[in-house]
């Protein structure tokens, strides 16, 4: 029976929430035509205790592949690792998170066997045998239904749309040959920023503040209510303030920055440009808080507040922090 | 050095989408067309190590409809040399693009392809990777520090929550992320310029993908929401409903 592959990523020695919902995803799609769910996990030697973890989320079969190198994201080595164990296996579909190791990595795959891929899956479904997906265009302006032929399909999924299975399964780990791969890239460095600060790709939910924030001396009055709302919070930016300088572009949320689909959004002073809703409209909760009763960004809000954001935000911090933490 | 940047025409950022009633597409009509935003990091990236080292040339390769000859003769007006056009009608899967992209490069003597890091119409984030593998190349993608040393390249690529350093050789595939650079915009002179440069086009048949396109819809739209209220005064209203009524608190 054809079973269905997933690219787990081991993060100091636990697998990333999105590999998980990746791993959950293979699951579905194995069980459907009654195969196995296996995972790709890599990484410096000792992965393998990690790896013994995705058993307890629905993986019956974890291939390891272990070396020095692999302690950092490796490309190339992965692509053809993965690529080769689909040769030899029986696979309908090759799964990533659509993260930066995703996103880089599932395009090689699809290339060395020839499939197209689909980026940034948010619905999966089979039809008349064949894996039907969903998935946005236009930084979601349009959402997109494609068929793939028969042959693996290949894809990446938007993170927090599927959810994890926490299903005990058989969890045999198999080692990875490795043998003559080599990258034509070598990853050398991983320069962390600011741990203590989660990625907007990766929060549950999100800040942002835009022009009404009227500078970057303003932005400890956002930090603040991140803090408030905990650890999966972070902080985003309208392009706006990008493009002024007074936020890093990793922060940018938007069509030429980062789409996201949080459980909460705040969009605090930035009235909605179509390239903002584009990349924040699939948010579960939005709450817009801006002095401008007719901003565009109240159209989209499940919960709209008028008012001046210098006065709006340390209540607002206050009382989350004390509807979160009691106090 | 000699670069190929490939550039893709797309609907500019604040289009607003509409689907043609059935389904097939986006529908034209009113529609602005721009050079893909990350292509320019791109571009901004090759004519600028050209104009520093006094040597080498940019060549703009695009793959898309006739009209795509605009975004091309932008690009030379930002400074490339000569640019070549990929014809071709409808959209296409990154698969079949990079194939076509890959074989019109084969064989050229090119010590850097660099692309923008997506389309921000598909929004696929694909073709440079494959464009790499099909001509067996170094690829390193969504880079804000490129530093090339002879034949050695060192890249910054931009990852969750930092940035990993990758070392290649040339020649090499570099996919361009905001941050890069600032991207010029076209002078005068360069717009008469690019009038003169060569730009050749030729038609490509692109092969059948293996995922089908059978559909594109709009989003539904956003359940009508509520202003909780005004001020200060309505923040307790508002976190009392995110938590009891949204559940998200």
């Amino acid at each position: 029976m054809p079973g269905a592959l997933a690219y787990a990523e081991i993060r100091e020695g636990t697998v990333s929430r999105a590999s998980r919902e990746a791993v959950g995803l293979a699951r579905r799609i194995a069980a459907d035509a009654g195969g196995e769910t296996h995972v790709v996990a890599l990484g410096p030697p000792g992965t393998e205790a990690a790896a013994a973890q995705l058993a307890g989320f629905g993986a019956d079969r974890t291939w390891v592949g272990e070396s020095e190198a692999l302690a950092l994201s490796q490309p190339d080595i992965a692509a053809a690792a993965i690529a080769r164990l689909v040769e030899a296996g029986d696979y309908d579909a090759v799964i990533f998170a659509a993260t930066a190791q995703g996103r880089d990595i599932a395009p090689r795959v699809g290339a060395r066997l020839g499939r197209s891929v689909a980026s940034e899956v948010v619905e999966c479904r089979r039809e008349d045998g064949a894996i039907v997906v969903r998935r946005p265009m236009y930084a979601g302006k349009a959402i997109a239904t494609l068929r793939f032929t028969p042959g693996p399909a290949v894809m990446t999924i938007r993170a927090n749309v599927f959810a994890p299975v926490e299903e005990s399964a058989a969890g045999q780990v198999s080692s990875l040959d490795l043998e003559g791969l080599e990258g034509r890239v070598r990853t050398t460095a991983l320069e962390q920023g600011d741990r203590d600060r989660l990625d907007v790709s990766e929060a549950t939910t999100i800040v942002s503040g835009g022009r009404g924030m009227q500078g970057p001396e303003h932005w400890p009055l956002l930090e603040a209510l991140v803090e408030a709302l905990g650890d999966e919070a972070a902080l985003g930016a309208s392009r706006a303030v990008v493009d002024a300088g007074w936020r890093p572009h990793g922060e940018q949320v938007g069509q030429t920055g980062k789409t996201v689909s949080p459980n909460l959004y705040f969009a605090v002073g930035i009235s909605g440009a179509i390239q903002h809703l584009a990349g924040m409209r699939t948010a579960k909760v939005i709450v817009a808080i801006n002095r401008d009763a007719d901003a565009p960004i109240f159209g989209v809000a499940d919960y709209g507040l008028v008012g001046d954001v210098f006065e709006v935000l340390p209540a607002l911090t206050d009382a989350v922090r004390e509807a979160r933490w009691g106090s | 050095m000699n670069t190929i940047v490939c550039v893709k025409r797309v609907p500019d950022s604040a289009t607003r989408v509409r689907v043609t009633p059935d389904g097939a597409g986006l529908d034209p009509a009113g529609v602005k067309y721009v050079v893909n935003p990350y292509d320019e990091f791109a571009l901004e990236d090759a004519i600028r190590r050209k104009e520093e080292a006094g040597e080498g040339k940019v060549t703009v390769v695009a793959l898309g409809p006739p009209q795509t000859a605009e975004s091309i003769r932008q690009a030379l007006a930002m400074g490339a040399d000569e640019g070549i056009l990929l014809a071709c009608e409808g959209s296409h899967d990154a698969l079949s693009v990079a194939r076509a992209l890959a074989d019109e490069i084969r064989g050229r003597e090119v010590d850097l392809v660099l692309f923008g890091k997506q389309a921000i119409d598909d929004d696929n984030m694909q073709v440079p990777q494959m464009v790499a593998e099909f001509l067996g190349l170094p690829c390193a993608t969504v880079v804000v520090g490129l530093e090339i040393a002879g034949r050695d390249a060192t890249a910054r690529r931009e990852v969750e929550g930092g940035h990993e350093v990758v070392e290649f050789s040339l020649p090499a595939v570099v996919s361009t992320q905001k941050g890069l650079n600032e991207p010029r915009y076209p002078s005068l002179k360069g717009i008469m310029a690019a009038k003169r440069k060569p730009l050749d086009e030729r038609e490509v048949t692109l092969d059948a993908p293996s995922i089908e396109f059978l559909r594109l819809d709009e989003p539904p739209a956003p359940a009508a929401g509520r202003i909780v209220g005004k001020g200060a005064d309505a923040v307790p209203e508002l976190v009392r409903a995110l938590r009891d009524e949204a559940g998200v608190l």
